[in-house]
């Protein structure tokens, strides 16, 4: 008996059909401690936090808090023992205001039954207050960045007065300024007493918070060290299960004749008098904060979004692009950052996700011929190394590195000329975004121009010929290869050309 | 491996078959319930009742898969129906009988079309909206009265060829086209893409304005030749026409496995759902069920399908969490 353990995961166990997705875990998290939770996506991760936050239930096992065996049968019942989650999808909605997502289902009510309105505000004032945060309660959710939405579910977790708080990947939508204030308020909880199961891929980040640290690898824990004993090589490795360098070498492409170019393009209120070119070979990166416009300039250029003045030039011709059709036709195609959103069509089949875009392409004498439909379809997977059971297989069945790259033959097939990918590897594992990297070499050796817009500047710097850095809607700088460094790039990122 | 496989392959024929199962189940119990159930004259009876509702619950089923769906069919048909039978009667001609219908039901339907892509009205509230004013606009036009002595016009519903029923001869052409589209055309593919992830389409070169549009014109020109099929088989152009059918084809889309999130279904099964309909009123008559507990029984089923629906998209769910855990 270790009375400091808070949360103590005894064999657990989880079969899913065919499939066993825990494999008798053990661990234990302390209190006050960090406690790091990574391994590729797959590993169980999630399925285990889900088991302790009551969604799943264990085929077998226990789970403890301070050493006394509990049943957590639901999210309710999992708050009340002092456990919140804070997902990674974050789901909210839009049209609710701070006070009233704070206390969602646990509305205070007067002895009528009436929400106690009152109540509501000085509960949160207070609560703001103590936790030294800024926001009007009345402000509402639709107004809020994705951090100020997850400070907010940081905020929850504390008025229930959670002891512990997961974290699924808190960081793979906010930017670097605003993961320090996360980082900050974790580092707050820990003091407290507060024990905070981490989950994360990404190495830097680990290293600064863990306490500890417990690999994870197809349903088992590989190992659970404290962080003093770990270096990133040896996680890496456990949890790849193989030797993988940790860093992707570049390789030097020639870069051939300007492809496209882009003289001042201005929408009022998103960015303004944008400039940039982009060469044969090229992969041209886009750093910046969250809210720094990049998103927006690419939408504009793939006729998702409109644009009002500047030009765009495709291979030395104006062009105006009006719409998504517009653009493939003039063979410029775009990944976009939020793949559920804008990339999938999750009821459908691989098969029918890769098509997509080029239908026309399968027609003759008014019909879609499956034969070559299919051979078009298998040879791209293939060649993009899509693993599926089937190219019937719902799209959904497969992990988030295996959509992403179904999305990216689906562009393939159109066979353009300049790729757009925005944030190409997000929320996909060590692995795949490996095998990302190397399509987008091997893109780049075909002569394909590749902008890649990325919040994660180390990915950036190895990848990219020349980075663009935006803040506030405008380029405030761009660098060559030779120039890269993480500090002049941030640097550029929180300057304003204005002051 | 190879287990895996087929006991997969085993489970996917089953979610995809399972309606054509309870077809085969029903027909048998039936069967076995009353001797007059299997006959032929019996039979094409039933095909002939349903074939009017399966016709608009083909247009419906390519609306729910693209997301939407039409309130306003059955009146729009009522609408088409008097129009094409006062046109018979001013000229004699049944071609042009039969075009004005359709164009009436393509005229409506492109009303629905403009309300939902240009003003981005919801389907269910544009369509509820001409619902109402196209049941108004036929009971204007007639007074209120129906038009009788319709003469030859009654081909359309009560003619045979080879001896089979016309309204089924048309059921069975319109649901090879309905098949075509959805399984054989760009047309087809964008239906499926829009009802998955609306945005995604859009984000991947579909037009979907212009695919909604397509099927509101689609379902326009269903919507008008069961106008006709209907006012045919009545004798006569009753304004007051086929109350309700609205809802008997989206039950027999739903029953058919047709998805209302969207994204899933397909005409065979829509037609199946039309049968298993048709079969379940057909034999609660012959076995002298009562009235009133026959519609219980229809709203049950439909209940049913929409549990089972859910259901079985909460399994794939598990499934791919399955999956994706194994990898």
């Amino acid at each position: 008996m270790n009375l400091d353990i808070k949360l103590r995961v005894s064999n657990v166990e989880k079969f899913f059909p065919g499939v066993k997705a825990l494999d008798k875990i053990n661990f234990a998290v302390r209190k006050g401690t960090v406690h790091v939770i990574c391994g590729e996506n797959g590993a169980g991760k999630s399925t285990l936090m889900k088991v302790i936050n009551g969604i799943y239930k264990q085929d077998s096992g226990q789970i403890l808090i301070d050493e006394k065996v509990v049943d957590i049968k639901n999210p309710i019942e999992a708050r009340s023992l002092g456990i919140s989650m804070i997902f990674q999808e974050l789901n909210y909605m839009p049209e609710m205001t701070i006070e009233e997502s704070l206390f969602v289902g646990n509305w205070p009510r007067d002895r009528y039954g009436k929400v106690d309105w009152k109540e509501i505000r000085k509960r949160t004032l207070a609560l703001l207050e103590k936790e030294n945060l800024n926001y009007a309660p009345e402000t509402k959710l639709k107004d809020l960045t994705v951090s100020d939405i997850q400070m907010l579910e940081i905020l929850k977790a504390i008025s229930y007065n959670s002891d512990i708080i997961i974290m699924d990947e808190p960081t793979s939508a906010i930017t670097q300024k605003e993961v320090e204030v996360l980082f900050k308020k974790i580092n707050e909880l820990r003091e407290r007493g507060t024990c905070i199961i981490y989950i994360s891929h990404k190495m830097d980040e680990i290293f600064r918070i863990a306490d500890e640290i417990t690999v994870f690898r197809d349903g088992c824990v590989v190992d659970s060290r404290p962080k003093e004993n770990y270096d990133m090589e040896t996680v890496i490795t456990q949890m790849v299960g193989r030797k993988v360098e940790s860093i992707f070498q570049k390789e030097d492409i020639e870069l051939g004749e300007q492809v496209l170019q882009v003289k001042g393009l201005t929408n009022a209120g998103k960015f303004k008098n944008v400039n940039f070119e982009v060469r044969k070979g090229e992969i041209v990166g886009f750093a910046g904060l969250m809210g720094a416009g990049r998103t927006e300039v690419m939408r504009a250029l793939f006729g998702l979004d409109e644009y009002q003045s500047g030009d765009v030039i495709i291979k030395d011709k104006k062009v105006h692009i009006k719409s998504v059709s517009d653009s493939i036709d003039k063979k410029m195609v775009m990944l976009s950052e939020d793949r559920r959103r804008f990339g999938i069509i999750p009821v459908r089949s691989v098969r029918e996700n890769v098509s997509l875009s080029s239908l026309k392409k399968f027609i003759y004498g008014g019909r879609l011929h499956a034969d070559i439909e299919n051979q078009t379809v298998e040879d791209l997977c293939k060649k993009m190394n899509v693993k599926t059971p089937s190219y019937e297989t719902s799209i959904e069945a497969l992990s988030g590195g295996n959509q992403q790259k179904v999305i990216l033959s689906k562009w393939m097939v159109t066979d353009p000329d300049i790729l757009i990918l925005d944030e190409p590897t997000r929320g996909i594992d060590v692995g795949a975004k490996h095998e990302i990297y190397k399509l987008m070499t091997m893109l780049a050796k075909q002569g394909k121009a590749v902008i890649m817009v990325s919040s994660e500047l180390p990915e950036l710097i190895m990848m990219c010929d020349r980075i663009y850095v935006m803040a506030k809607g405008e380029i405030t700088g761009m660098l060559t290869r030779d120039e890269f460094t993480q500090e002049k790039i941030m640097a550029y990122a929180t300057a304003t050309k204005t002051q | 491996m190879n287990a895996v496989n087929k006991s997969k392959l085993w489970a996917n024929l089953k979610s995809k078959y399972s309606i054509y199962m309870v077809l085969l189940a029903l027909f048998l119990v039936s069967w076995l319930a009353n001797e007059n159930f299997v006959s032929v004259e019996n039979l094409l009876n039933i095909s002939t009742q349903i074939s009017v509702g399966t016709i608009l619950a083909f247009g419906q089923t390519i609306l729910i898969i693209s997301g939407m769906l039409d309130l306003s069919s059955a009146s729009v048909l009522a609408l088409a129906g008097v129009l094409s039978v006062s046109a018979y009667k001013m000229t004699g001609s049944l071609m042009i009988a039969f075009i004005v219908a359709i164009l009436v039901g393509v005229l409506c339907n492109v009303l629905n079309g403009l309300m939902v892509t240009k003003f981005k009205a919801p389907p269910f509230i544009a369509t509820l909206a001409m619902m109402t004013m196209a049941r108004g606009a036929a009971l204007m036009y007639t007074n209120g009265q129906n038009i009788y002595q319709i003469g030859d016009y009654v081909v359309f519903g009560q003619g045979r060829i080879l001896g089979i029923p016309a309204p089924i001869i048309f059921m069975i052409g319109l649901l090879v086209i309905t098949w075509y589209l959805l399984k054989h055309t760009v047309f087809g593919r964008s239906v499926y893409a829009i009802g998955g992830n609306e945005e995604a389409a859009n984000a991947s070169g579909i037009n979907v304005n212009k695919i909604k549009m397509r099927a509101f014109i689609i379902n326009g020109i269903f919507v008008g030749i069961a106008g006709i099929l209907f006012m045919s088989r009545i004798n006569g152009g009753m304004p007051n026409g086929a109350i309700g059918y609205e809802f008997k084809a989206l039950t027999a889309a739903v029953i058919g496995g047709t998805s209302f999130t969207g994204g899933i279904g397909t005409a065979s099964g829509t037609l199946a759902g039309a049968f298993i309909v048709g079969f379940l009123d057909n034999i609660m008559v012959l076995v002298g069920v009562n009235s009133y507990l026959q519609q219980i029984v229809r709203g049950a089923i439909i209940a049913l399908a929409v549990i089972y629906d859910i259901w079985a998209k909460t399994k794939r769910t598990k499934q791919k969490l399955g999956n994706a855990e194994s990898k």
